[in-house]
């Protein structure tokens, strides 16, 4: 059985890499825009400023999108059906993800619905997923 | 018209591969062959003509050297799907500026017997393999699929009128016999069909076939020498969004398809009004609903209602997806060749469903997961 596929830093996105083997959410924002933004390049996507800064995201999210899979894909048999999810951050970049901590239906996953980031380790490296944010509490 | 390229080139040739389905003795180079010859077969003329090849998926170069041409001008753009589409706007652009004269266009795929067929492993360093793969991505039924809930819960589409997409093209496909699912089915049965991933039931997803086509375009001035009526191609335009359908700016509507769309409107100096046919590339039951409305045939949010009543199947007032479409026609994994191949059909008034009286056809390609969006305004009147 093969194994889940693990992302394989570049120099521009290490940080965010590095972030995630250390528990934390670091992505980019642009200082003149002051917005956020993701995927990490060393610039802003928007304005083409490189007055750019790594920053810790608060992990909050909200859940964007997303299909309930059937057809696991490598590594992902014993997952399926697994919900491949994009979230909305807090702070507004979105991400691709998976959803943990909850079945994976669509009566559980409700557009719209508070998450909080959590990790899940890829052989050296770590993942960000999201789960269920606790009422009232940021974990 | 304006001083664009509108309208100064046509579509000749116009051709697929003898069969379209399963075929697993053909290999993808032969396929692109096949259809080459039986396009350069339908204008009359032969290898030696042709001055330029573009393709995708199997390179120009390739092509070229199978078929025994050297051309003088090539274009390589693999943008996905849409990529033939783009071509015939490059070629114009060619053809209109004397880079070229006679430009062959191919497409060739075995994307269900895989013979041949080069693939393609992102790399794990890529966007894409950093920041999509590792979350159980399978190909476009797990990630072209992700906006339609964001969809569904903005603007209110049933999963009903999702279903029904796929409902009202196989009306059309049944009248095609090259289709390759021709039974009528209903709303019930595409729910009754697996869950491929949800919301999208098998019968939502487009089919994986082997199969190819290929075009050759000249001059508008050239056009009326060939055996077939000219398909003249009036605007054309293209347009790229995000390389991972994560990061597009809004999942209910494509930023590609109306900004190609706008362009080849614009070129052509119409609107949606002016036109009697429509294809728009549905890979899955979504697209064609992004389409009508990033394409501007409906308001924002009407689109499944106005295909749930009707309007695009046979007797509708706009036809669209009239071979049946990737939903039942064919889909060999890059199907915006099949696309225009319907579009010609129409126009030339050798379609196997024929709509009466079609003079303008619009279509609309997608590559990648809303990556990128080709469009085409093309008319049998100069
Ligand atoms: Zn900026």
């Amino acid at each position: 059985m093969s194994s889940k596929p693990v992302p394989k830093p570049t120099p521009e996105t290490q940080p965010f890499w590095d972030g995630c083997s250390a528990g934390e959410l670091r992505i980019q924002r642009c200082k003149p825009c002051d917005a956020a933004y993701f995927y990490p390049r060393p610039f802003c996507p928007r304005c083409g400023s490189d007055e750019v800064e790594w920053f810790r995201a608060s992990g909050r999210a909200r859940l964007y999108s997303y299909v309930i899979n059937h057809r696991p894909g490598p590594g992902f048999d014993e997952d399926a059906p697994y919900a491949i999810a994009v979230v909305e951050l807090e702070e507004g970049p979105r991400m691709m993800t998976n959803i943990v901590g909850v079945e994976n239906t669509p009566e559980n996953l409700v557009l719209d619905m508070p998450l909080q980031v959590t990790f899940e380790r890829r052989d050296e490296m770590a993942v960000p997923v999201f789960q269920p944010a606790v009422e009232g509490g940021t974990r | 018209m304006t001083a664009k390229q509108a309208n100064q080139v046509a579509i000749v040739g116009a051709a697929e591969t003898n069969e379209v389905g399963k075929l697993p003795g053909v290999s993808a180079i032969q396929l692109h062959a096949e259809a080459a010859r039986n396009t350069l077969a339908d204008c009359g003329l032969t290898p030696a003509d042709v001055d330029g090849v573009a393709a995708a998926g199997i390179s120009p170069i390739e092509v070229a050297h199978y078929l025994g041409v050297t051309p003088i001008w090539i274009d390589n753009t693999a943008i996905g799907g849409c990529s033939f589409l783009v071509h015939v706007r490059h070629a114009a652009a060619a053809i209109a500026s004397g880079k070229a004269r006679t430009v062959l266009i191919t497409h060739g795929q075995s994307g269900r017997s895989r013979v041949g067929q080069p693939s393609m492993p992102a790399s794990p360093q890529s966007i894409q393999g950093q920041f999509e793969a590792p979350y159980g991505v399978l190909g476009p039924p797990t990630a072209f699929t992700i906006p339609v809930l964001r969809y569904m819960k903005e603007y209110g589409l049933t999963h009903e009128q999702l279903a029904y997409v796929a409902v009202a093209q196989r009306k059309w496909a049944q009248r095609n016999p090259r289709a390759m699912m021709r039974d009528p089915i209903t709303v019930d049965d595409v729910f009754a069909s697996r869950v491929i991933a949800y919301p999208f039931h098998l019968l939502e997803c487009c089919l994986v076939t082997d199969g190819g086509g290929a075009l050759v375009v000249v001059s508008a001035e050239r056009a009326r020498d060939f055996p077939k009526r000219p398909v003249y191609v009036l605007g054309t335009g293209e347009a790229c969004e995000s390389p991972i359908v994560s990061q597009m700016e809004d999942v209910t509507t494509s930023k590609a398809f109306r900004l190609s769309s706008r362009e080849a409107f614009a070129e052509a100096g119409i609107g949606p009004a002016d036109v009697d046919h429509l294809m728009v590339y549905d890979a899955f039951a979504h697209l064609p609903l992004y389409g009508l409305e990033d394409l501007g045939f409906v308001g924002r949010g009407e689109a499944g209602a106005f295909v749930a009543e009707g309007n695009t199947e046979p007797g509708g007032r706009l036809p669209m997806n009239t071979s049946g479409g990737g939903l039942s026609y064919t889909h060999t994994g890059m199907y915006g060749m099949f696309a225009i191949q319907e579009s010609v059909r129409q126009l030339r008034g050798e379609a196997a469903a024929q709509v009466e009286g079609v003079e303008v056809g619009f279509v609309q390609g997608v590559g990648g997961m809303f990556m990128a969006a080709g469009s085409l305004v093309l008319s049998n009147a100069s």
